[in-house]
């Protein structure tokens, strides 16, 4: 089917476009696909803002094995992925005020609980007569053109969910990320409001995975929102900049996809959130160039 | 994956290697073991090892396009992982001018990217799907003897590599502000090890797969750190943890159905972690002289 709209989409833009949006898929995908890049990029922020990144890698491991527990036990993989990744997150947040563990510890354990998501695929497979073949491939790099209409109003709802809770923490939560010592004396709860961000990411990480895939889900949470802090200054900005890239780099990453069905479309939305985030070093140098040439002019 | 233990312990190992496919895994696996083990030990002593899995991460697109192309894995697998450690070697060093957070934004951005390009290549290569969990889970079937001879020399020659340039590396590990002033060319040794590590991170690739390499390069080499400072205990220690990891994790690979990934992985996780707990019950029963000077002991360069 999709073959056949290429050959299709070849005259014009437009009508490609209009052909483009009469598929089914493709709507469900744009549709479940903008609700989460806007929570990834949002969360995303206060991710790279708060030098997060790798717990981002170590939730999409978790939300792996959390899918596959869940297949395991004969549940929908969504309830195992929302619920480990939520409860390592909280863990993880609690955890993480006496910064007890290194680098070391923290990627020894999350790459046994992947050594133990591989457990819970081999049991899937071998006592589920009725187990789906594609699940491990779903779950390790998302199934974004497979989203059906009520897995579409279901992540849509849950995206909803987050980016309220989100904008709700959003100001002290920017304020313990940017000093936690004075928002700490100023009464903010840091620690408590950590581990509740850390949950949130969790959560994102499970509702991302839909899209690109428990392994890519941690470059949709960080190159966008990376990208947005290296191209302003201000932090609410930034934010909503990272959203703004991330539902670019999912919008693209469908439509190159759509046109060019070999290539899958997680490759195609990380590799547009990977180019947008190399772009924004070139913008940094250019501004720099800018402002040499303003003082010039200036003077 | 083959029959079941019989708790006749030689029976058992004997019906195992009458099995050529397990023959060449346990080959391979003993290879990787040492090699990862030795190079892990320096690398966990460098605090590096997320380059480490950054490298091997970078080491399944290439894998994965060996396949697509018709190759054997291997030159895929040794092609992008030390091409990836001369990158990051090239990179300037990052140290304390950029934030760290812009860092971390970076390599987690260059891993998904990387984790990307391999899934582009395994779509790419129809029908191939199955063996996209083998390439980031390990496997123990399909070693073949081009691949433990590969191994092999790739790892005799990281070894004589780390041999000629242990005792310098050592000391521009522990204080490499000592070392230069000593004449010791660090830049030019740390990225000579990063290259080892790029090798040392491919031939894990092979054993536990891309992802779950931390099994036998980091977790064996920080189990042994936790253990003892004497670098050449402690070296010989992470090769004894290696090995036992890898062959037990082998053993019950073949006879039950879980794979390797998940056994070799949970032998190195409760390692670490039965070390973690003895360090910390020594610790309570008296603070040990060997952890109040932890550079101490490895420096034989120090004055």
């Amino acid at each position: 089917m999709r073959l056949q709209s290429l050959a299709i989409a070849t005259p014009d833009p437009i009508t490609a476009l209009g052909h483009m949006l009469a598929l089914p898929f493709i709507v469900h995908a744009l549709v479940a696909g903008t609700a989460i890049a806007i929570v990834s990029g949002l969360v995303g922020y206060f991710v790279v803002l708060r030098g997060q990144v790798f717990a981002g890698d170590a939730l999409g491991h978790v939300a792996y094995t959390g899918a596959f527990a869940a297949l395991a036990v004969g549940l929908d993989l969504r309830i195992g992925m929302f619920a480990a990744t939520i409860g390592a997150g909280l863990i993880l947040g609690l955890l993480g005020g006496r910064s007890i563990a290194d680098d070391v510890t923290i990627g020894t354990v999350f790459s046994w609980v992947l050594g133990l998501g591989v457990f819970f695929l081999a049991y899937y497979t071998t006592h589920d007569s009725t187990s789906n073949g594609a699940a491990n491939v779903n779950v390790l790099f998302g199934s974004l053109f497979g989203i059906s209409t009520p897995a579409m109003w279901t992540a849509v709802a849950v995206a909803a969910v987050l980016v309220i809770a989100i904008l709700t923490i959003a100001r002290p939560l920017l304020f313990a990320s940017i000093d936690s010592a004075v928002a700490a004396a100023a009464g903010v709860p840091v620690r408590a409001l950590g581990a509740l961000f850390l949950a949130l990411v969790g959560a994102t990480a499970a509702e991302a995975s839909q899209i690109v895939g428990a392994l890519l889900l941690f470059g949709l949470l960080a190159a966008p929102a990376a990208a947005a802090r290296r191209l302003t200054p201000d932090p609410w900005r930034a934010l909503w900049l990272a959203a703004l890239l991330a539902t670019a780099s999912v919008w693209a990453g469908i439509a190159i996809s759509y046109a060019a069905p070999t290539l899958p479309v997680s490759f195609t939305i990380m590799t547009a959130a990977a180019a947008l985030y190399a772009g924004s070093f070139l913008r940094r140098a250019s501004t720099t160039a800018d402002n040499v040439a303003v003082r010039a002019s200036v003077m | 994956m083959g029959p079941g233990l019989s708790w006749d312990l030689t029976y058992d190992v004997q019906l195992m290697f009458s099995y050529p496919f397990m023959v060449n895994a346990f080959r391979a696996g003993t290879i990787v073991a040492v090699i990862a083990a030795t190079i892990g030990w320096f690398m966990v002593l460098r605090r590096q090892s997320f380059a480490g899995h950054t490298l091997a991460v970078i080491g399944f697109p290439g894998a994965a396009a060996a396949t697509w192309l018709g190759l054997a894995t291997g030159y895929g697998y040794f092609g992008f992982c030390i091409a990836g450690a001369l990158v990051i070697a090239a990179l300037p060093q990052h140290t304390g001018r950029t934030a760290p957070a812009e860092q971390s934004a970076v390599i987690g951005t260059v891993q998904a990217f990387a984790l990307a390009l391999g899934y582009l290549f395994v779509s790419l290569y129809k029908g191939f799907l199955s063996g996209m969990t083998n390439l980031l889970f390990g496997t123990i079937v399909g070693v073949t003897n081009t691949q433990v001879l590969a191994l092999l020399l790739s790892a005799a020659a990281c070894l004589a590599v780390l041999i000629a340039i242990g005792r310098p590396l050592l000391f521009a590990s522990i204080d490499p502000d000592l070392a230069r002033a000593r004449g010791i060319p660090v830049r030019g040794l740390g990225a000579l090890f990063l290259v080892l590590l790029g090798v040392a991170a491919a031939g894990t690739s092979q054993v536990t797969g891309s992802l779950l390499v931390f099994a036998l390069l980091v977790a064996p080499a920080a189990t042994a750190h936790k253990l003892t400072t004497r670098p050449a205990v402690g070296i010989a220690l992470s090769i004894a943890f290696g090995l036992l990891a890898t062959w037990i994790g082998e053993t019950l690979a073949f006879s039950t159905v879980y794979p390797i990934g998940f056994w070799v992985t949970t032998v190195s996780f409760a390692g670490y972690l039965a070390a973690s707990l003895w360090r910390v019950v020594t610790d309570r029963a008296g603070p040990s002289p060997r952890i109040t000077a932890p550079a101490t002991a490895p420096a034989g360069a120090r004055p």
